[in-house]
């Protein structure tokens, strides 16, 4: 098949982003053409600011260089500016003649920064803030000249005034409005930006019209301009006046095609013009009567654009929710949403004017809708996701202003500032990455999101308990680039567009039984998925469809295939079940035979009150498990792994409880239950708690009148307390309370999400009203637990009487 | 099917199993003078053979999940390339590949 003709217009930011997004999902569907106006390839206009305060050098920002055009057969024409578009004909026309022909046309032609209508405006040394030959006039004069006056007083013109005084030029930035960057902060966090850059040398005059910028007369020719004058006849010097007073989208092309335009070139939500072969994306769009200046967005009309391109046809852009992050090296900024509020809103501010933070959330129904962060950012990604995902927060409310601290707390020198840290200091423990390496592949790779900073260093990719820090620097990185993906809409992997909710209903919803039937139901784009998506789907299919659904050992992580936990050497550790930390003399000597007969290495207690044996050879763990004769105790799996206990009444002093054998009745209760990852629980016999039973999925707790339970506590990466749920009186209300919960988690919450992460998306009081309020609702998902958990086999005892024989043994030859 | 080159007389082709030994999307491991070798056999039937060593810490490859034409390593997830033992970018290194053939069910490695 002949390919078809895709010519885009305009090589930035936004464009290129969708010529990458397609040829990921669709590398052979189209010959694409590429004009670009300036002589450059696409470069990181974002970090413009950073090369104009010396901090980077052009090659740094360069995204996509000459070569990464010809490498995906992309032809390039730089330094052509396409002046005609023939709708009819169907072709492109540039300045110099050269023609292309299109069957799809993507216009991103982006913006043109506004000029202030006055005066003088057109004199020598008067420019605007926008691409690379503007850095360079501003680099040059500062070099040259003296006194800068930069008039606007918003992000771009305050990292403009920033670069020139770091370059050496007296700079006084000219701003109309009553305060500093007016649509992002609030008056209080105004106030404190102007402070700390008075600080840094620049003087400011705000509530000021520019009525005139002055020059030499240069025999009637107009010459450089000397000074600005404003509307009340005041006047200061000048060599160097730079515009940043907005942009404008730019439509030239696109009105002279006749194509509709209303301050942008109008688009519908798959990023079409009133002419469907003509598509357009980045600052030249209005959509939904907004047109963006800011990268994040542009990158989501880049994704709507490319799928829709590709033909696949399931990506709409919305709109977005912008946040914004100021790049002035010792400034910490972020805001985003709607901060001013209005009568229906709420407010809860923090402000402490003498250490320099201010931090303001606003509410609407119980949910933020805004915040301003003035000297501590920590929290921005989290306030955005909150922001984006509509989450309710009331639960949350009360600590809400000091933060998720979702950092963890082992790992990284129990940093949680990114901007405190060294080059050389760790970020991620788990793989050895420093914070200087991180910057350095970010700018080096051109990095903007989180999985891609996983993908080229490995930090956060492991345990993901630095994840927080690596946002943050992320952000101050590459700035509003940087946009916390929205939790709610992540797809599974990237096999597909679709959520973990989605593939569950759609498999509940069609009653799917197979792997194979999810993937072609919801269009997979790969053949058999990755090592992402198969395990999370065999898990969604087995646990909505138990004794139906068949499960597939390939789709399996190794530990859930061999039944025992992989080493790093290769070799395998087996941990027998034992109920509650219980044991006898047999079982031990069972134990100590086995360790003596297979030679097995290693013998150690874990923290779940068992007996791991390390160092066993796979072809020896059928064996193992005959001659140990005792059930699995799946420290292996997402599944159940133990319920530690603690003394409780039958001997000791203090106990109230007998929680060995509450421990022990939940532990044969829920044993051989997979669920979405490990499920630890623990029952203490009194509150002393010495079975830790407040770091635990499900903790229990035994008082004089009957028992405490507690959910979704975790003891791992992130220490969590857990949550108090209720108190019942029974040994079987126990076992009900605790097996309904359990089965709500895992019923609904995505693959690998420990009971703490479900119940923080979910809220406590969901839990609550589907457990505790709701006796029917409680009995039945007790009853569907017992349903999934009836006639499964003990694995091990399988195994050991020759099931799955050649998984464990070896091809001689 | 296998990135290795050799002259016709080199190649010695040794029986190691039937296809039917590996399960689809799985692996066997074959013990040689090599050391362990990991034979594959994908959802297309395609069967490959990799040592048994990831390029980054020596995990077992054929303990893996296989999927496409690649397995991911269960260690740390490195994704190999069945065909070639190049790790995917951005991670780097190669595992050491063996001559596969297929014939009348059977599947021999040039081990030599």
């Amino acid at each position: 098949m002949k390919k078809m003709k895709l010519v885009m217009v305009g090589n930035g930011m936004a464009g290129v982003r969708a010529i990458e997004e397609l040829i990921k999902i669709a590398p052979d569907l189209y010959d694409i053409t590429v004009f670009g106006a300036e002589p450059h390839a696409n470069y990181n206009r974002i970090l413009l600011s950073p090369v104009l305060a010396g901090e980077m050098t052009l090659q740094d920002i360069m995204l996509n260089d000459v070569d990464w055009y010809a490498a995906n057969n992309i032809t390039l024409h730089l330094n052509k500016k396409i002046v005609k578009v023939d709708r009819v004909a169907r072709k492109v026309i540039a300045a110099d003649g050269t023609e292309a022909d299109y069957d799809r046309l993507l216009l991103a032609t982006g913006s043109n920064p506004f000029m202030l209508p006055v005066p003088g405006a057109k004199l020598d040394g008067v420019i605007t803030y926008r691409d690379i030959q503007d850095t360079n006039a501003m680099i040059e004069a500062a070099g040259k000249y003296r006194n800068a006056v930069v008039i606007g007083g918003g992000l771009l013109g305050l990292e403009a005034a920033n670069g020139l005084k770091l370059r050496g030029m007296n700079v006084t930035v000219v701003h109309l409005m009553e305060w500093l960057m007016e649509r992002q902060l609030d008056r209080t966090a105004a106030g404190m930006l102007q402070k700390t850059l008075e600080a840094k040398g620049l003087a400011f005059k705000l509530k000021t019209q520019t009525a005139e910028i002055v020059g030499s007369e240069d025999g009637g020719k107009a010459g450089r301009v000397t000074a600005v004058r404003f509307k009340d006849g005041a006047e200061i010097p000048a060599d160097l006046v730079v515009m940043a007073v907005g942009i404008r989208p730019n439509t030239d092309l696109a009105e002279a095609a006749g194509l509709y335009c209303n301050r942008g070139i109008v688009v519908n939500d798959t990023m079409q013009t009133y002419d469907p072969r003509v598509y357009a994306v980045g600052e030249c769009v209005a959509h939904r009567g907004l047109a963006y200046g800011l990268v994040a967005p542009l990158f989501d009309m880049a994704k709507v654009c490319a799928n829709h391109l590709a033909n696949f046809g399931i990506g709409r852009y919305q709109g977005s929710t912008l946040s914004t992050k100021l790049k002035v090296t010792g400034v910490d900024l972020f805001s985003a949403g709607d901060f001013t509020g209005g009568a229906d809103t709420e407010e809860i501010l923090f402000n402490d004017a003498v250490g320099g933070v201010y931090k303001k959330l606003v509410l609407r129904d119980n949910r933020l809708i805004g915040c301003v962060l003035y000297g501590d950012t920590v929290e921005g990604a989290w306030y955005f996701q909150l922001l984006r995902d509509k989450q309710d927060v009331h639960e949350i409310r009360d600590h809400l202003m000091f933060g998720q601290s979702h950092l963890g707390n082992s790992g990284h020198l129990g940093q949680n500032k990114a901007a405190a840290m060294s080059d050389e200091m760790e970020v991620c423990g788990c793989n050895g990455v420093c914070k200087g390496s991180i910057v350095k592949a970010i700018k080096e790779q051109g990095l903007f999101t989180l999985d891609d900073v996983r993908k080229h260093t490995k930090a956060s990719s492991s345990c993901g308990s630095c994840t927080g820090l690596v946002e943050q620097i992320l952000s101050s990185t590459v700035g509003g680039a940087y946009q916390p993906a929205e939790a709610k809409n992540k797809p599974v992997c990237a096999c597909t567009a679709h959520t973990h909710e989605e593939v569950r209903r759609v498999i509940r919803e069609q009653h799917l039984l197979t792997i194979a039937d999810v993937m072609r139901f919801m269009e997979w784009t790969t053949p058999n998925g990755c090592a992402t998506c198969r395990p999370a789907l065999n898990y969604y299919l087995l646990s909505s469809w138990p004794h139906e659904a068949k499960d597939d050992p390939q789709s399996r992580f190794i530990n859930e295939r061999a039944h025992a936990n992989i080493q790093k050497d290769g070799t395998y550790s087996v941990i027998p079940r034992m109920w509650g930390g219980s044991t006898s003399a047999a079982e031990l000597r069972r134990i100590a035979d086995v360790v003596d007969k297979y030679k097995i290495p290693t013998v150690k207690v874990t923290g779940g009150q068992r007996i791991d044996l390390l160092g066993v050879k796979k072809d020896d763990l059928p064996r193992v498990w005959r001659d140990l004769d005792m059930p699995s105790g799946h420290a292996y799996a997402k599944a159940l792994r133990t319920v530690k206990t603690c003394v409780g009444s039958e001997w000791c002093r203090f106990g109230v409880q007998d929680s060995t054998n509450m421990g022990i009745d939940l532990e044969k209760d829920l044993w051989r239950m997979y669920a979405p990852h490990k499920v630890k629980l623990a029952v203490s016999g009194c509150p002393r708690n010495c079975a830790e039973a407040t770091i635990k999925d499900v903790g229990v707790i035994g008082v004089e009148s009957g028992w405490e339970i507690y959910v979704a506590g975790n003891g791992g990466i992130k220490a969590e307390v857990a949550q108090f749920l209720c108190k019942v009186k029974t040994r079987d209300e126990v076992l009900e309370y605790a097996g309904a919960f359990l089965q709500l988690y895992r019923e609904e919450a995505r693959y690998l999400d420990r009971t703490v992460h479900y119940v923080a998306r979910v809220g406590l009081d969901y839990i609550k009203s589907n457990i505790v309020d709701d006796a029917e609702k409680r009995k039945a998902l007790y009853a569907r637990l017992h349903f999934a958990l009836q006639g499964e086999p003990d694995p091990w005892r399988e195994r050991a009487a020759g099931a799955e024989a050649r998984e464990f043994e070896l091809l001689e030859v | 099917m296998s990135a290795v080159i050799k002259p016709a007389a080199a190649v010695k082709w040794t029986r190691v199993c039937a296809i039917e030994d590996i399960p689809q999307l799985g692996a066997r491991v074959v013990k040689s003078a090599h050391g362990n070798i990991a034979v594959f056999r994908n959802a297309e039937d395609e069967v490959f053979a990799l040592l048994d060593k990831c390029p980054h810490k020596r995990g077992p490859l054929s303990q893996g999940i296989v999927f496409g034409r690649k397995v991911a390593c269960p260690l740390h997830n490195w994704n190999i390339g069945l065909d070639d033992g190049n790790a995917v970018a951005p991670d780097q290194g190669c595992a050491r590949c063996f001559p596969v053939n297929l014939d009348g069910g059977m599947v021999f490695l040039d081990l030599s």
